[in-house]
């Protein structure tokens, strides 16, 4: 956990003051809705299909107790009892009204929580690793350093107004699940030649109608430049960043009309001019910031113990859950315990206010208080004592979040679609719902294997579509919801973006294009542990498109 | 429009002249980016204070052998949203060392001020009349600044650094806003 000092409890409690005021100014007809939308959008206030949503920063993935019971408050006091986790490590409320907020925002900043930065056209929440500081192989803490960016780029008074978005994401461990490679800037801790641990710096990465892989223009930058070379490229794209097109604005478009190396040099050049200056991070500075991230007073225990192995041996439902959800722990004895938000029929990400205050309860008994967020839009509890786990798994069962389709095709990430929004062409959850719906026999889910499917309602892509082993993109054909199939795609340390399979489906046939397809795979793989993405890449999108279209 | 400076309203004491109109000896004047660099041999030598207006899609590098003669350089901002002339301010007062005046014009609202200011401007053609009388209320909303910028506020973490360690705090326990 990381806790905050006296400075980041002041800031937030101005950040408030000020949105109350801007708040009242509106209400009192002093700002146009023009003048109050940049700054409600840099509060995390959007004005979607029906009601003005919130949105909550959940820095790096990590929440203590109390902060999840405060997400649950909100939920009930001032929405209606749910709240819908996000692929960036953000939590939404969707009915919200204007006049309420600046009473929610208080009530979230006396538990550290905000929602600045979480939309307008400035640095959004910084994130990383749902297992940082847990997961075994990691080369240290990438949250430190999620952290000192945080700071860095809150309220920057340079970087507020950029020409659009921009996503910053690390890891620091060999297997990427922080999707660096999508972001605008994705930061990979590695250790160079000489054992010193850096950061591999790649730009352009991102989504929407114009998907791009980041490329890397620093394959070893030292920890003491993370934010001087971080402020050189946000100086470099916040002045020849395009601003004549919405829909070239983003750092990736710059980076692809510069070329990947002419930007390089761009960055190098400013770099070298403030490299030294007052952003040179002293490791005392770096040290005081870690050490303001507390780690639990961790039991001496052993691994697989017998209260373990009995309900393992007995126990078929404990089994496929626990060989499902629960992954290794760097400390031995402890495991990290994944809890499923994609229960069969639901909405993916959505946690009801009850539910949240389970999941509060269930981590102060059983993970030292603290819950971690995923953007796979799940949630983990990250210091589970393995003995503890027969247990937990009936209290989460009980509550509806110990479905053991962790990673399987019913896993399924999705934006919220024209449910809600106003941008979406198309549906999105009740096509996720579908699909858990006919795979929820678990012995045909798991006998696929890994196997991600991202859900888009609309081509700005926050479902992620074009990096899902199977993604699915909304479209709206002559007022019909239509959509497109791509395969291939993947968000991990080799991303790729997936290739189109065909013409769009109309949304009554979608599940059906979905069970072709993994049907498909069945007979087309090699082995039965030859993974989905594996044989994709293997025999191309061909075969699949064939047997999909064959009868349409 | 009111210009605040030094945190109160003033009088413009900046003439703008257009780029073919003639320039008056002894008059503070505001002069376009192009007028500046076709007319620079002549205009370091005339009696009375020069200042430019520069857009915010010129690199600001091009301003640099100007600087030592010139009294103000006015940064534009199109529209609210467009935040090039905050990079352009920073360099200047940072890279540059401009010491002159350095005026931000344009869509200019009270919630901009702190990150003008921040960024070295300080003198401000402000949209609203109402907004230029919250100006001093305004800059004061925030007493803690999270990164370091040339206007001498002490960062966060700097200032973290030279204080006495605070007391440990307990995670998952409610934390109570000053």
């Amino acid at each position: 956990m990381y806790v905050y000092d006296e400075f980041d409890r002041t800031l937030l409690a101005e950040r408030v003051r000020e949105f109350r005021d801007q708040v009242g100014r509106r209400l009192a007809g002093e700002l146009t809705e023009e003048e109050f939308k940049l700054l409600r959008l840099m509060n995390g206030v959007y004005l979607q299909l029906h009601a003005y949503m919130l949105r909550i920063a959940i820095p790096y993935g990590t929440l203590s107790s109390n902060q999840l019971r405060t997400l649950a408050h909100v939920a009930r006091k001032y929405d209606r009892d749910y709240g819908h986790f996000t692929t960036r490590q953000n939590i939404q409320f969707n009915w919200i009204k204007l006049e309420q907020l600046p009473d929610a925002m208080a009530d979230l900043a006396r538990a550290g929580l905000h929602g600045m930065q979480t939309s307008g056209n400035c640095t959004r929440n910084v994130t990383t690793d749902q297992w940082a500081g847990v997961a075994p192989g990691e080369i240290e803490d990438p949250r430190v350093w999620a952290e000192l960016l945080r700071q860095h780029v809150t309220l920057h008074p340079e970087f507020s107004f950029l020409p659009r978005k921009f996503k910053i994401a690390l890891t620091a461990s060999a297997h990427d699940r922080a999707a660096v490679r999508i972001h605008d800037i994705g930061l990979r801790m590695h250790k160079n030649g000489a054992g010193e641990t850096g950061f591999e710096v790649m730009v352009g990465g991102g989504l929407g109608r114009t998907p791009f892989i980041a490329k890397t223009i620093k394959p070893f930058l030292p920890k003491r430049d993370l934010l001087s070379y971080v402020e050189a490229i946000m100086r470099t794209y916040n002045q020849y960043g395009r601003r004549d097109n919405i829909y070239k604005a983003r750092i990736k478009i710059l980076v692809h009309e510069l070329g990947a190396e002419k930007f390089g040099r761009e960055v190098e050049e400013e770099w070298q001019s403030i490299k030294d200056g007052a952003l040179a991070l002293d490791p005392a500075v770096v040290a005081d910031i870690g050490s303001r991230f507390r780690y639990p007073d961790y039991e001496v225990l052993a691994d697989n113990p017998p209260e373990l192995a009995k309900a393992r041996a007995e126990d078929r439902q404990f089994r496929a859950w626990l060989d499902n959800s629960v992954a290794n722990h760097k400390v031995a004895g402890y495991a990290i315990v994944t809890l499923s938000l994609k229960p069969e029929g639901g909405p993916p990400g959505d946690a009801t206010a009850p539910q949240m205050d389970a999941i509060a309860d269930l981590a102060d008994r059983y993970s030292f208080g603290e819950i971690r967020v995923g953007h796979e839009q799940n949630l983990a509890l990250p210091h589970v004592a393995q003995r503890d786990l027969p247990e937990l798994w009936r209290a989460l069962s009980a509550i509806g979040v110990a479905t053991p389709n962790v990673n399987l095709i019913s896993d399924i990430i999705a934006c919220p679609g024209l449910d809600y929004c106003s941008l979406a062409n198309a549906r999105s959850i009740p096509v996720a719902e579908e699909i858990t719906r006919r795979f929820r026999d678990l012995d045909l889910a798991r006998s696929l294997g890994p196997l991600h499917i991202n859900i888009s309602g609309c081509i700005n892509a926050c479902g992620h579509h074009h990096v899902g082993h199977i993604g699915i993109l909304g479209v709206e054909k002559n007022g019909e919801e239509y959509y497109q199939v791509t395969l291939g795609g993947r968000a991990d340390e080799a991303a790729e973006l997936g290739a189109i399979l065909g013409p769009a489906v109309p949304h009554g046939e979608i599940a059906d294009v979905v069970e072709d397809i993994a049907a498909a795979y069945l007979e087309l793989r090699e082995r039965p542990d030859e993974l989905f993405i594996s044989t994709v890449k293997r025999v191309g999108i061909e075969p699949f498109k064939e047997r999909v279209y064959a009868a349409r | 429009m009111p210009l605040v400076k030094a945190g109160r309203v003033v009088e413009d004491r900046f003439v703008r002249v257009l780029d073919d109109a003639p320039v008056p000896e002894g008059t503070a004047v505001i002069l376009p980016a192009t007028r500046l660099i076709a007319d620079a041999r002549e205009l370091a030598q005339r009696g009375g204070p020069t200042g430019v207006i520069w857009p915010n899609d010129r690199r600001i590098a091009e301003l640099a052998p100007y600087l030592d003669w010139l009294a103000l350089v006015a940064l534009v901002f199109p529209a609210f949203k467009d935040g090039r002339a905050y990079s352009q301010a920073r360099i200047l007062r940072e890279r540059y060392e401009f010491r002159g005046e350095l005026r931000a014009t344009g869509q200019i609202l009270r919630d901009q001020f702190l990150f003008l200011q921040r960024a070295g401007f300080d003198a401000f053609e402000v949209s609203k009349e109402a907004d230029a009388a919250k100006f001093v209320e305004t800059i004061h909303r925030y007493s803690v600044f999270y990164q370091p910028t040339g206007d001498g506020r002490p960062s966060a973490l700097r200032a973290r650094a030279s204080r006495a360690p605070a007391p440990p705090l307990v995670p998952g326990r409610p934390e109570v806003v000053r």
